[in-house]
């Protein structure tokens, strides 16, 4: 067992090759502060645009008045749902979202005008929006009940998903059940949305910097709704603070390319935090029932389980977000029979879609809840019955798909038990050391310290039939190598990573990157832990098809066959006699080899009508140990670490691997003991810093992660993406630490302290 | 609007002209400064992206109100003693260690932790940690964070 | 909008005479937030960041008494001689917001801003400080109890300054605890300052975001001063907790999406027994 921070320190080699913790290319940019993010860009006459939200979260339009607005000195445009020339409607799956709202609002926040520079919110104020309030829809059951007319021409149910598979009536002499909810998370990244759109002469197409997670899908949604073919539409990745799934829809892009068309001039739109919360989709909210039967030795016969997911106003990405729980319910875990009834509804709250670990959070945190009244059903260790039901390559899912994938799942759990636990509270601990902190709440006495497990597992790349490829273009000239992918880096280091393989492979050192935008083919989204794998493969696929040109022009001078040759030490070497060589520097001197690549992953299946099929690519596994110090009294608690082991595949630079591991944790974390948006009646009451609580430094636990690396045969790299399991498991191992700790069951995430001490 | 007065940044003096005087300083900085290494993520004082030095005391700048800070010595991170030459010791650390994500964070870690450095050349761990409390990041977990300013205080900053 | 810079005291009551209307602004960590959500738009802002003399802390040993400028930042709360002379300041000003908040907030704009959750004021509540208020037309000193009227209201008139803040200096423990969900940067969900006068052979506590304003326990202060034998400095059996318990009582909690009331009572309760018995270690 190496720990992660043994492999981060391994010595460097400087070159920046595959297995090195190289440095990203953005790095020092980053540091100085010279890194342009997209609220950074800038052009010359520039306007600023705004939109006005609604204030009610289900309420007819009677009447849009925005004469006042126009009059205000400054104001150069106001549009309305009456000046969007073409698709009314956006959508990632389905295009069920007004760009403006006409007629109906059905969330708070929901875009109804939108305006332009300092001068905005004055003229925001000055709209008149006459509205006539209807009855929202904000319980999820009401509307699977059918119990309210529906709220969208789509109706109120937006996926609705079985799954069969063994025995439906199976049973174990042993069962467990609980009711699990999941609050609302929110992504929040630090850098606001925010895009700069400057318009061609004549209003004949736009150019979009923006911070997406996606160009190309952007790109086609943005040109359906300005009436352009997508060519005219061009899209550039504005430097992106972070994104976690909450930039794959659209928020601010469509209105900034109509105001700057409208005006002829560039318009920067950029979110404030308010309105970022209400602006961008969440994680959804859930309502999990979950009963496992097992053997009397815990070994598990079936699960059975009911979920249903609040996906509010809007489809977003719902329906996918749905397949992926009810797919993962059970877990890494064989389990032979299965019942699940799977839920996403629309509501009048606020439209919820991608978070990093799309659905697969909600699930993790039930299985696992109840994997630890299993455990205590049966009379086992919280490991034991993790170990006893490991899945492993080979074993069937419940959608009967076999897990191709390496799945080393029992050594992620016994190598994470391995880590030794930290020590005790120190007598003279600082007060910063306990749970409350600066609060001074807790002498040391009160303090109650306990230990829990997640594990689990998390599909990588798109489902259900889904072609998400990735497009990479690699060009080799004077020893220089050229990358270009639409890929967008939102602070995950792929522009490290793919610098490194190009290095590794065509025996280079500098290697300069396009920026990335849509004169390339699409690259995919940055999501579903998906562009080691795919972009990575790619860039290594375009940077082998330009070795083999290289190859050809070597041999064809040498009069030897190009198969013969090697890239060896920074040199194409002929290996058959070896004391050929040249160097690729000079042998690239005046001569330029372009490779262009689509990587495609291999096809998936849609489910049936009992959920079944191979919906999946590939999987990857993880296993969390918290341990927390609580105070029972106050229900206050502080991680105190988190072990893991996650299974990678290989580490292609393990500091950012490290990096993404502790990342994940933190957002975990947060989810598990502070995050949460409170909705009432449709209205999120906390969307600020102040009262949406991320965890600070003195909130994040000392990480001991290890790094299990069994390449990937599937993988093109042998790497499998490693962003979204850190965050996944640890909800639940830090929870069921918390009942450890207080031995009194939680079945709700995020914990709050009444529900610990009241 | 129309009104004009200076601001003394990184020492120089800079003219603030046709401003609102309800402007934060944040907001002069990055629009009329040509200054945009401080960040604005909540504009509330609750995470820190925002951080400079206002008279020697690291501060959020948008919680500053730029029309009163006429006659500070105001410092950003492109003004950081020994920014003008390369990276400062903290800049370097944070590259080498991995504390950078996203970055969006960064600039104003970096100008907390040369405050926190200057102060207390030697931290322990929960002085990091309490130090930096007030500086949000959301993608990297602080370990590496706390892994560069172990190395930055290790080197030795360079003030 | 205009925006004054003052040099003197002086200067700034003459402003605030001729425009009562004008915002005082001192850290900026209350009023710069509105501002930027355009909240609020103030005509004129009068910024006290150059008066030096707001922000002196000094001892007088003779009377007992530290008398702390307005401007004073928690930063400078935190240190000697407030962490000697009273520790219970310096905790609660440990307990504000972050580094960057404390560099700017300051005790006065915690006192015009009068949250029920400020920091400072059950602090200032416990020890029965007094608030010294000028203006053109002269100065007055008010009690801390009638200076805090409500919910963000206080008995401050507009054309008037907070200049200082006086405290007695107390022999005895003295303490703040506060509850908040995280564990560094975080409005109270409920507060509690103790301070034992072992001369006065009487506790006090102040509770604070546990009422519209903050609210002292006067109940559970009878009962402890009776609970304690002062010359052995003891407590009896149990009075810990029923201490705990009648606080509990005099909270006037509600409901927000900080926290419940039911939680902000209980946990109220339980701050308070664990201060007296820090006050009190068996």
């Amino acid at each position: 067992m190496t720990s992660a921070v043994d492999v981060v320190n391994r010595p460097r080699t400087g070159r920046n090759r595959i297995g090195d913790s190289a440095q990203r290319p953005d790095g020092v940019p980053k540091v100085q502060g010279r890194f342009a993010f997209s609220s950074d860009l800038w052009a010359d006459g520039m306007l600023w645009g705004m939109a006005l939200r609604s204030p009610h979260a289900h309420a007819r339009i009677r009447r849009v008045d925005v004469s006042a607005a126009w009059r205000i000195p400054g104001v150069e445009v106001v549009l309305t749902a009456d000046d969007v020339p073409g698709m009314p409607t956006y959508g990632l799956i389905s295009q069920d979202q007004p760009v403006f709202a006409r007629d109906v609002v059905r969330y708070v926040g929901e875009p109804v005008a939108a305006d332009h520079p300092e001068t905005c919110r004055r003229a925001l104020a000055a709209i008149v929006v006459e509205y006539e309030p209807l009855p929202v829809l904000s319980d999820p059951e009401m509307a699977i009940a059918g119990g309210h007319p529906p709220i969208h021409p789509d109706g109120n149910v937006l996926r609705h998903q079985r799954i069969l598979h063994g025995d439906p009536d199976a049973t174990g002499v042993v069962t467990v059940e609980g009711t699990y909810e999941i609050g609302m998370q929110d992504q929040a990244f630090l850098g606001l949305e925010a895009a700069l759109a400057l318009p061609d002469p004549g209003g004949a197409g736009i150019e979009l910097y923006i911070a997406t997670q996606w160009l190309h899908e952007d790109r086609k949604q943005i040109a359906a709704c300005l009436g352009l073919p997508e060519e005219k539409v061009r899209l550039v990745l504005g430097g992106v603070g972070g994104a976690f799934g909450g930039r794959e829809d659209i928020s601010l892009q469509v209105h900034t390319c109509l105001l700057a068309l409208r005006t002829a001039r560039p318009v920067k739109m950029q979110y404030s935090r308010e309105e970022s919360f209400v602006g961008h989709v969440h994680r959804h909210p859930a309502q999990i029932w979950m009963r496992h039967h097992a053997d009397a030795d815990g070994t598990i016969v079936k699960i059975e389980t009911r979920m249903v997911f609040d996906g509010g106003a809007y489809a977003s990405t719902s329906s996918a977000v749905l397949v992926n729980a009810i797919t993962h319910a059970q877990g890494p875990y064989r389990c032979p029979n299965a019942v699940v009834d799977g839920w996403a509804v629309r509501t009048n709250n606020p439209p919820c879609g991608a978070m990093r670990g799309f659905g697969v959070v909600q699930a993790c945190f039930a299985h696992e809840r109840q994997m630890d009244k299993l455990a205590a059903a049966v009379g086992l260790q919280p490991v034991e019955v993790r170990l006893r039901n490991a899945m492993r390559t080979g074993d069937l899912l419940i959608t009967g798909q076999p897990v191709e994938s390496v799945a080393p799942v029992e050594r992620c759990i016994r190598e994470t038990a391995a880590i030794p636990l930290p020590p005790a509270l120190a007598e003279d601990c600082d007060v910063m050391a306990i749970p409350g902190g600066a609060g001074r709440t807790a002498d040391r006495t009160h303090i109650r310290r306990g230990v829990g497990w997640g594990v689990s597992i998390k599909n990588i790349m798109y489902s259900e039939g889904f072609d998400d490829y990735s497009t990479a273009r690699c060009r080799l000239a004077d020893g220089v190598v050229t990358l270009h992918f639409a890929t967008a880096e939102v602070g995950q280091g792929f522009v490290t990573i793919a610098g490194q393989i190009a290095r590794t492979i065509l025996g280079v050192d500098d290697v300069l990157l396009e920026p990335m935008d849509t004169r390339i083919g699409s690259a995919g989204s940055t999501s579903a832990s998906r562009q080691t794998w795919m972009s990575g493969g790619a860039v290594d696929a375009a940077c082998r098809k330009v070795r083999e040109r290289l190859f050809e022009h070597v041999a064809a001078g040498w009069h030897v066959d190009p198969v013969r040759l090697a890239i060896i030490d920074d040199a194409v070497v002929d290996t058959v006699e070896p004391l050929r060589r040249i160097g690729v520097v000079e042998a690239t001197a005046g001569v330029t080899f372009e490779e262009t690549v689509e990587y495609h992953h291999r096809p998936t299946e849609d489910l049936d009508e009992n959920g079944q099929g191979r919906c999946h690519v590939a999987f990857a596994f993880v296993a969390h140990r918290a341990v927390v110090d609580v105070d029972p009294e106050l229900g206050l608690v502080k991680v105190v670490q988190v072990a893991t082991a996650q299974d990678v595949g290989v580490a292609l630079n393990p500091l950012s691997v490290l990096g993404q591991i502790e990342g994940g944790i933190a957002q975990g974390l947060g989810l598990a003991v502070m995050e949460e948006l409170i909705i009432t009646d449709g209205r999120i009451r906390n969307a600020s810093f102040t009262d949406y609580l991320l965890p600070t430094f003195l909130d994040a636990p000392v990480v001991d992660a290890v790094f299990v690396e069994e390449p990937d045969p599937q993988a093109p790299l042998g790497a499998k993406g490693v962003g979204e399991p850190p965050c996944i498991s640890v909800t639940p191992a830090i929870v069921n630490a918390i009942v450890a700790a207080v031995g009194r069951s939680i079945d709700r995430t995020p914990v709050r302290p009444p529900d610990l001490c009241l | 609007m129309n009104e004009q007065y200076v601001l003394r940044v990184n020492g120089s003096e800079r003219s603030v002209t046709d401003a609102w005087l309800g402007e934060s300083l944040l907001y002069v900085l990055r629009e009329r400064l040509g200054l945009p290494g401080a960040k604005g993520a909540c504009e509330q004082g609750e995470c820190g992206s925002c951080s400079v030095l206002v008279d020697g005391a690291l501060v959020c700048s948008c919680l500053v109100l730029a029309a009163s800070a006429i006659g500070a010595d105001i410092t950003t991170v492109e003004g950081l003693p020994g920014a003008d030459a390369g990276l400062t010791t903290v800049q370097q650390a944070f590259v080498d260690e991995g504390a950078v994500q996203c970055g969006f964070c960064t600039p104003g870690l970096i100008v907390a932790v040369h405050d926190l450095l200057e102060r207390n050349p030697s931290p322990t761990e929960l002085e990091v940690r309490e130090a930096l409390s007030g500086n949000l990041c959301r993608c990297t977990g602080y370990g590496r964070i706390l892994a560069a300013v172990e190395a930055a205080a290790r080197a030795g900053v360079q003030a | 909008m205009a925006v004054f810079v003052p040099s003197s005291i002086e200067a700034a009551l003459a402003m605030l005479r001729d425009d009562p209307d004008a915002h005082l602004l001192a850290g900026g960590t209350d009023l710069m937030v509105e501002v930027n959500f355009g909240h609020r738009r103030p005509e004129s802002v009068i910024a006290l960041r150059a008066l030096a003399e707001l922000r002196p802390i000094v001892y007088d040993p003779a009377a007992s008494i530290v008398r702390i400028g307005a401007g004073a930042t928690w930063t400078a709360l935190l240190d000697e001689p407030i962490a000697s002379l009273v520790p219970a300041l310096a905790e609660a000003a440990r307990t504000v917001g972050s580094p960057q908040i404390r560099n700017a907030g300051t005790l006065g704009g915690n006192l015009a801003t009068c949250s029920p959750a400020g920091d400072g004021l059950p602090v200032l509540s416990a020890l029965d400080a007094t608030v010294e208020l000028v203006s053109a037309a002269g100065g007055r000193a008010v009690s801390i109890h009638e200076f805090m009227v409500g919910v963000k209201r206080t008995a401050r008139r507009p054309d008037e300054l907070i200049t200082a803040v006086t405290i007695p200096v107390l022999e005895g423990f003295q303490g703040y605890a506060k509850v908040g969900v995280r564990n560094a940067m975080v409005i109270s969900a409920a507060g509690a300052c103790l301070a034992v006068d072992r001369l006065g052979r009487n506790v006090r506590l102040a509770l604070g975001a546990v009422g519209p304003t903050i609210l002292r326990a006067d109940p559970a202060e009878a009962f402890a001063a009776e609970a304690i034998d002062w010359s052995a400095g003891t407590l009896a059996p149990g009075a810990a907790e029923e201490f705990g318990r009648l606080a509990a009582t005099t909270a006037r909690p509600i409901d927000d999406h900080r926290a419940t009331a039911a939680y902000r009572r209980h946990a109220v309760g339980v701050l308070a027994t664990r201060l007296l018995r820090r006050a009190f270690p068996a």
